[in-house]
């Protein structure tokens, strides 16, 4: 019998709080992340090495992807959907580790990760044009559309996840069961498809929490501050 | 094996055969268009296979979405508790 890729196993207690695999692998990740981000921006210099040009490409094709999905500055948005695409990305590939599972493939992971998405179109969106702004973005193209635009805010988060969560469990289902009929090296290709799905979903994940986001803030403002604020040198 | 784990396994597999369908067609097409568009204009080849690349994903996520509601019914039904 296949264990269940929808339930996890605690592996053990701290207090009264269960402690699963996913989490453990989450706080390496993070971990690693915040050592790395540390070291890297600790000897910041105007001329980069090899090591901070690098780290300032990944910087800049962010930037260049927040600037092309949400026609704005990225500034404010770079630190959010940057930390939330490597995140994800990094949660996705940590199967190349032996033994790891990715704990993206774990339901509590993604949906913790959709929920900060939904928390942060409503902060974003505030921010841009205040409590009364944002909810009249609800009826943006006409008041007929409020229960609609309601509804559509919550389902889009879910299906966030649930797109997130099924693609990567799929992939590490898919493994274990040609693992359990087939030999050892026969899941070779399908773990290298694996890394694909797991680089797009992130790349995905992020374009979408852009599109929500910028969906909640340009409504607000009139288009011609926009086209000024662009053509400036 | 009482008849309504018959029923459960029988309707994921429905689920999952039926739910590739779709995707599937959708993805040929994609594809199909992409090789047109490509063809024509052979420059913007790496922005065309990028997009294609995050529509494909897209469009499998309808197939994902099928194979999750499969798995429910296989490992997570509420009514074989």
């Amino acid at each position: 019998m296949i264990a269940s890729p929808l339930t996890s196993a605690p592996l053990f207690h701290l207090g009264p709080a269960p402690i699963t695999e996913a989490v453990v692998v989450t706080w390496a990740i993070m971990a690693a992340l915040v050592a790395g981000g540390f070291l890297v921006s600790r000897r910041l210099s105007l001329v980069p090495s090899t090591t901070q040009a690098a780290f300032e490409l990944i910087v800049d094709t962010v930037d260049g992807q927040i600037r092309d999905t949400m026609q704005v500055e990225p500034g404010p948005y770079r630190a959010f959907i940057g930390t939330l695409f490597v995140f994800i990305f990094v949660a996705n590939w940590s199967t190349l580790v032996p033994g790891v599972q990715p704990p993206t493939a774990h339901l509590e992971t993604d949906a913790a990760l959709a929920f900060l998405v939904f928390l942060a179109v409503i902060w974003f969106g505030i921010r841009a044009g205040g409590i009364r702004g944002y909810l009249a973005t609800f009826a943006s193209p006409s008041p007929i559309m409020i229960p609609l635009n309601f509804i559509e805010s919550v389902t889009r988060t879910f299906s966030l996840f649930v797109r997130l969560f099924g693609n990567v469990m799929s992939g590490v289902f898919m493994i274990g069961i040609v693992l359990s009929l087939a030999g050892l090296l026969v899941p070779i290709p399908l773990m290298a498809l694996d890394l694909l799905t797991g680089a797009v979903q992130a790349y995905i994940f992020a374009i979408l929490a852009m599109v929500f986001i910028a969906g909640a803030v340009s409504d607000q403002k009139p288009a011609p501050d926009i086209s000024s604020k662009r053509t400036l040198p | 094996m009482n008849w309504l784990a018959f029923v459960s396994i029988i309707s994921a597999a429905i689920a999952v055969s039926f739910g590739a369908i779709g995707p599937a067609l959708a993805e040929g097409r994609a594809v199909a268009a992409a090789m047109d568009a490509i063809a024509r204009q052979p420059e913007s080849a790496s922005t065309i296979s990028r997009t294609l690349f995050v529509g494909l994903a897209m469009i499998e996520t309808m197939a994902i979405y099928c194979l999750v509601i499969a798995l429910l019914l296989l490992f997570a039904n509420p009514l074989l508790k």
